[in-house]
């Protein structure tokens, strides 16, 4: 693989992260290039989760760096790494749940308002106007992920397949440029994965990269670009779908469990 | 009939200031799971401040609505002050300490601002000047003063702007965020830590001008004021179910009512044996039997999940 340093939306390198005596990473080097879908797969307890917590600024790694756009990304600062254009969903499911749907989708348009408190307490012209910008943004994003019609019901009496993609919604109210998704198709049956993977082609498509944790090995391989595989905490092997697929590394540590 | 009406009207005067106070406890709350104690000396210093204002003021014969204007004004401007700085320095540093620990500062903080107070007002109880004429409306039997009018009307105004900040406008839409889930708002781009101050700050701005309303409606002020406004306040927010605004405005106002009834008929139902200034008692068996049948209060929902 050729690596060309401005080309890489994100590289993490060296990324490790402990929790008392567990290595939950260590030393995970990995980098994402521009307009793809990344999988990032390995067993249960390969850290997955806990990367995509690094790179939003939830935890704070021990050691190693996270460049964006070539940029350092602050660690550990959740309101700048969004301001930079990560955005993230859960795997349990983080929306705010006593809010409408579609405020659900303001919030996520907060990183890029720029109307201070004082605005919104006097009302002044000029907060009146964003507000509107934000609500049309707002209604446009329900629509995309195709929930425009359940936008003033409250976000937990959705079902769980559209609380799923409100989720996809509000993250991508702040802009991103890194859409982290965290096995987005839990719980769904084959027809709404099907839709899902059709929603995140449209994402890359439309301009944003995707990296997605997901356990369905076999529709992580259909639907990414790329595949970085996790286990122990470190970057075992990344590349094409066919090329992990047919990775020693990975077969040993991964897939040659029961996924064939 | 009559007994009923005019403590009605004195319950519902009383209510608008313990609703006003109460939003404090239930904002701060509904964020920070913090229940901020130093709230009623918040009260305390603003209610004092504009005393001490407004007796400066007309003393070089400014008229006194302007005085009071200003008066107002400038309680606020202190206590919101006071409410960033108390956040800042008392709050802000335990904010991932066990949930012990800021309670307790909480009422160290309160101790001293009390102490403070004294040294700067004195011990004693400082009259407050008549804002407004001692002019009333009688209606059907009922008086109603200018001053409890006032209250009344300037409470529902601010409690009316206090809802449309919150459901309507992005500063309100970044706080319930916030409160419902920090960590989650905070990717969206939400600073909770300005989040959180602006909280106090709006707070503090309520209760000082419940403050001047309490000091004004009695005519009295004094560095221990605030404690027990504060705590019935506090019950007003519990009783409502603490952390809504709603639940907040409506268990001030019930709480005033009970009060205000009670007081007038304690007498009668007890055949003279317990007198008027047995009313807070009320308020506190009103506190126990709710939280006895209806834990999380009258409008509470059930304990939030956390992350």
């Amino acid at each position: 693989m050729v690596r060309g340093q401005a080309s890489f939306l994100l590289e993490a390198a060296g990324i490790g992260k402990r929790f008392g005596g567990l290595r939950a990473l260590n030393g995970v080097s990995l980098a994402l290039q521009p307009d793809t879908i990344t999988g990032l797969i390995g067993p249960n307890g390969a850290g997955k989760t806990t990367f995509f917590n690094v790179l939003t600024g939830i935890y704070r790694p021990d050691e190693g760096t996270l460049l964006f756009e070539g940029q350092p990304l602050p660690m550990g600062q959740p309101h700048e790494v969004a301001a930079r254009g990560i955005a993230r969903t859960f795997q349990n499911i983080r929306l705010f749940a006593n809010m409408s749907v579609l405020e659900n989708v303001m919030v996520g348009r907060h990183v890029r308002t720029r109307a201070g408190v004082l605005g919104a307490l006097f009302q002044t012209g000029a907060t009146r106007h964003e507000e509107d910008t934000i609500l049309t943004r707002a209604r446009e994003l329900l629509d995309y992920v195709g929930i425009g019609t359940q936008g003033e019901r409250i976000a937990n009496t959705l079902s769980y397949g559209d609380q799923r993609r409100l989720e996809i919604a509000r993250a991508l109210a702040t802009d991103p440029r890194l859409l982290a998704l965290d096995e987005p198709a839990a719980g769904m049956n084959a027809a709404e994965r099907a839709r899902l993977g059709d929603l995140i082609r449209r994402i890359r498509t439309d301009g944003t990269a995707v990296l997605l944790i997901e356990h369905d090995v076999k529709w992580v391989m259909q639907l990414c670009d790329r595949i970085s595989v996790l286990d122990y905490g470190e970057c075992i092997a990344e590349g094409t779908p066919q090329a992990v697929q047919n990775d020693p590394k990975v077969i040993e540590a991964y897939l040659g469990v029961g996924a064939t | 009939m009559d007994t009923f009406l005019q403590q009605l009207i004195n319950g519902i005067t009383l209510g608008s200031i313990y609703a006003l106070v109460a939003l404090g406890y239930t904002m701060v709350y509904g964020i920070l799971e913090l229940i901020n104690f130093a709230h009623g000396e918040v009260l305390m210093v603003g209610a004092l401040v504009a005393l001490t204002v407004i007796q400066g003021l007309t003393g070089w014969g400014w008229p006194a609505p302007l005085a009071v204007l200003v008066a107002v004004l400038a309680a606020m401007v202190v206590c919101m002050t006071l409410g960033l700085a108390i956040e800042r320095v008392a709050y802000r540093p335990l904010r991932r300490a066990p949930k012990l620990a800021p309670l307790i500062t909480a009422i160290g903080l309160s101790i001293v601002l009390q102490q403070v107070a004294a040294l700067i007002w004195g011990r004693g109880y400082l009259s407050f000047p008549a804002v407004l004429p001692p002019v009333s409306v009688v209606w059907g039997g009922v008086i109603i003063t200018a001053i409890q009018g006032a209250i009344i009307v300037l409470a529902a105004l601010i409690m009316a702007g206090l809802l449309v900040l919150v459901q309507k406008t992005a500063l309100g839409r970044a706080m319930r965020a916030t409160a419902q889930n920090p960590a989650v708002a905070q990717l969206m781009g939400v600073n909770t830590d300005r989040i959180i101050a602006w909280t106090f700050v709006i707070g503090s701005g309520l209760a000082a001008v419940a403050g001047v309303m309490v000091a004004a409606y009695y005519g009295v002020g004094n560095y221990t004021m605030g404690f027990m406004l504060g705590l019935k306040a506090f019950t007003a927010a519990v009783l409502g179910g603490i952390g809504n605004l709603a639940g907040a405005m409506l268990g001030g106002l019930l709480l005033g009512v009970v009060e205000a009834l009670g007081a007038g008929y304690i007498g009668d139902l007890t055949g003279d044996f317990f007198g008027s200034n047995y009313k807070d008692v009320f308020a506190f068996m009103v506190l126990i039997g709710v939280l006895v049948f209806h834990p999380n209060g009258l409008l509470g929902s059930r304990a939030r999940e956390k992350v």
